[in-house]
């Protein structure tokens, strides 16, 4: 039997353990697409966080009344009522980024991280642990996309949110601001991130091993004694 | 590999295969592969100055420098000696258009080496070729000074014009054959004579480092598919020595293509490889946007190697299809 993890867990997990992109490569859509500048990517991820908390709440609630065989569907249907407010607000309120992130807000419904979240977690346990768990994966969502868009705009436009960084000696490089670029930001991201998490695994293994044998070394000597 | 035979005394000798060596290591390949590039980094002197060298210079030594670095944090031994990271750095400042800046050359020597190369694991194991894979990157990041060609020393008034290839396709000019063949037209520094590549492309095939399969198939092919289209409208089509002469075809043919590690290990596969090769540069040149696709149509084929190496495997004597 696995052990439950507390609420905090459940939110702490989305970020590192199990993040959206880099572990699950969820979402690698708007990821690749909107994440010229950071500020597109916090906006991407802000609404994508906002239907994913909602849609996860909602779906959690009522999972036990929604029949096995038209889940996806019904699932759908939530989802875009919440997308369908995002985009709305999002039109209303801030039309510049609206205008820019462009047909990527209403494709949040087809956003496999909602839809994968909502299957694997949000339809298998109670409301307040799918909020946490929801809340988790934006968050680390949001952690991703941000670091990319700083990465793609620092070397694309020479800015960070805006903010000049670089010189303006340095030429900016196109290739950051196209495809190309976004799919070389993201490989490099998630080899940096594997190679990371292996070097910690490795060395709490080594560390047991060390422990291990200063243990079984102590023991032998009391023998000898 | 190594023989043990410490004490001279031993009867026995004891080695894993292979069993039969070559007099030829990886590194005495590679030291043969530069000196092969001399003559190009010759012509690139007199045709573009000495400026040139500098480039060229840049370019080996953050190739070098990225290499050890890389090696370094991976904690492997340091491999700069073979020879591989120079010929990198060597390839990439020669496909360089001329009087390019130094620091965007550095960028894309550290990117060649740090992505095209160490990321898959080193030499031997890079799925792309290094220096087209840099060369790739720079074309994408800084697509305007790639295309900004400086002419020749030797050239009349101007002071850029456009290369033999997009002067044909955007503006129908053909350019005199004993330029193409000397190197007095604009272009990449190292990829303009014909001669200088052809000095030490067909050094190393005599020697044996570079399997003439290659570049042969590519000649061939460029020539049989060139050929057809001039035949059908020889105002409308270069001639196939023209397609030969012209870009950085040569170049990419002795030079990139044959590539050990990125190009196929069986014979009918290097036939293979090479006609694609040539079929893909076709296509690029009459009827893509671009006027050159020399290095598209090399990485391309890169990808599929392993595919290729994997169906014309040769059948085990007995084997059931």
């Amino acid at each position: 039997m696995k052990k439950e993890k507390t609420l905090l867990q459940e939110f702490v997990k989305g970020i590192d353990e199990i993040n959206p992109v880099m572990k699950q490569a969820l979402g690698l859509c708007p990821t690749l697409a909107v994440t010229v500048s950071a500020i597109n990517g916090i906006a991407m991820a802000l609404a994508t966080t906002f239907v994913l908390m909602f849609s996860s709440l909602m779906i959690s609630i009522i999972r036990k009344l929604i029949p096995s065989q038209v889940r996806i569907a019904s699932y759908i249907v939530i989802i875009a009522t919440f997308v369908t407010i995002a985009d709305l607000v999002m039109k209303a309120k801030f039309p510049a980024m609206s205008k820019a992130l462009g047909p990527f807000v209403p494709l949040i419904v087809v956003n496999c991280l909602i839809l994968g979240r909502a299957e694997a977690f949000a339809s298998k346990n109670n409301p307040l642990k799918a909020l946490f768990d929801a809340l988790g994966n934006g968050a680390g969502f949001l952690i991703v996309l941000f670091i990319m868009g700083s990465i793609r705009e620092l070397f694309g436009s020479r800015t960070i949110l805006g903010f000049h960084i670089l010189p303006h000696s340095f030429e900016p490089m196109l290739i950051m601001i196209l495809p190309a670029g976004a799919f070389i930001t993201l490989g490099l991201l998630m080899g940096f991130k594997n190679a990371y998490t292996e070097r910690v695994k490795r060395k709490e293994r080594e560390d047991i091993v060390k422990n291990y044998r200063a243990v079984s070394k102590l023991e032998s000597t009391n023998q000898g004694l | 590999m190594e023989t043990i035979t410490t004490n001279p005394s031993y009867k026995l000798e004891l080695s894993s295969s292979p069993h039969i060596h070559s007099r030829w290591s990886t590194k005495h390949a590679m030291w043969f592969v530069v000196s092969a590039l001399l003559p190009s980094v010759i012509s690139a002197v007199i045709f573009f100055g000495i400026y040139q060298l500098i480039v060229i210079g840049v370019s080996v030594l953050f190739s070098i420098i990225t290499e050890a670095a890389i090696k370094k944090i991976r904690k492997k031994e340091i491999t700069v000696t073979d020879g591989s990271a120079v010929i990198t750095g060597l390839l990439l400042g020669l496909v360089l258009p001329p009087n390019f800046s130094l620091s965007a050359t550095a960028l894309g020597a550290i990117f060649s080496i740090a992505v095209g190369k160490e990321i898959f694991g080193g030499l031997g194991y890079n799925i792309f070729n290094p220096a087209l894979v840099g060369r790739a990157f720079l074309q994408a990041a800084y697509p305007v000074s790639m295309t900004t060609w400086k002419n020749p020393n030797y050239a009349v008034d101007t002071v850029t014009s456009a290369t033999p290839l997009s002067a044909f396709k955007f503006d129908k000019i053909f350019t005199q054959t004993e330029n193409l063949f000397l190197g007095n037209v604009s272009g990449s520094i190292g990829e303009t004579s014909a001669i200088a590549i052809l000095i030490g492309g067909i050094f190393l095939v005599a020697i044996g480092i570079v399997n003439y399969r290659i570049p042969l198939s590519i000649i061939l092919g460029v020539v049989i598919f060139g050929g057809i289209f001039w035949i059908i409208d020889p105002y409308k089509y270069p001639s196939p020595l023209f397609q030969l002469l012209a870009g950085g075809f040569l170049f990419g043919t002795f030079f990139m293509a044959t590539d050990w590690v990125t190009s196929p290990i069986t014979s009918k596969g290097m036939w293979i490889y090479g006609f694609c090769i040539s079929l893909i540069i076709i296509m690029i040149r009459l009827f893509g946007g671009l006027p050159e696709g020399v290095m598209y149509a090399i990485l391309i084929m890169n990808s599929v190697v392993p595919l290729i190496n994997r169906y014309t495997r040769s059948r085990i004597f007995g084997e059931r299809r």
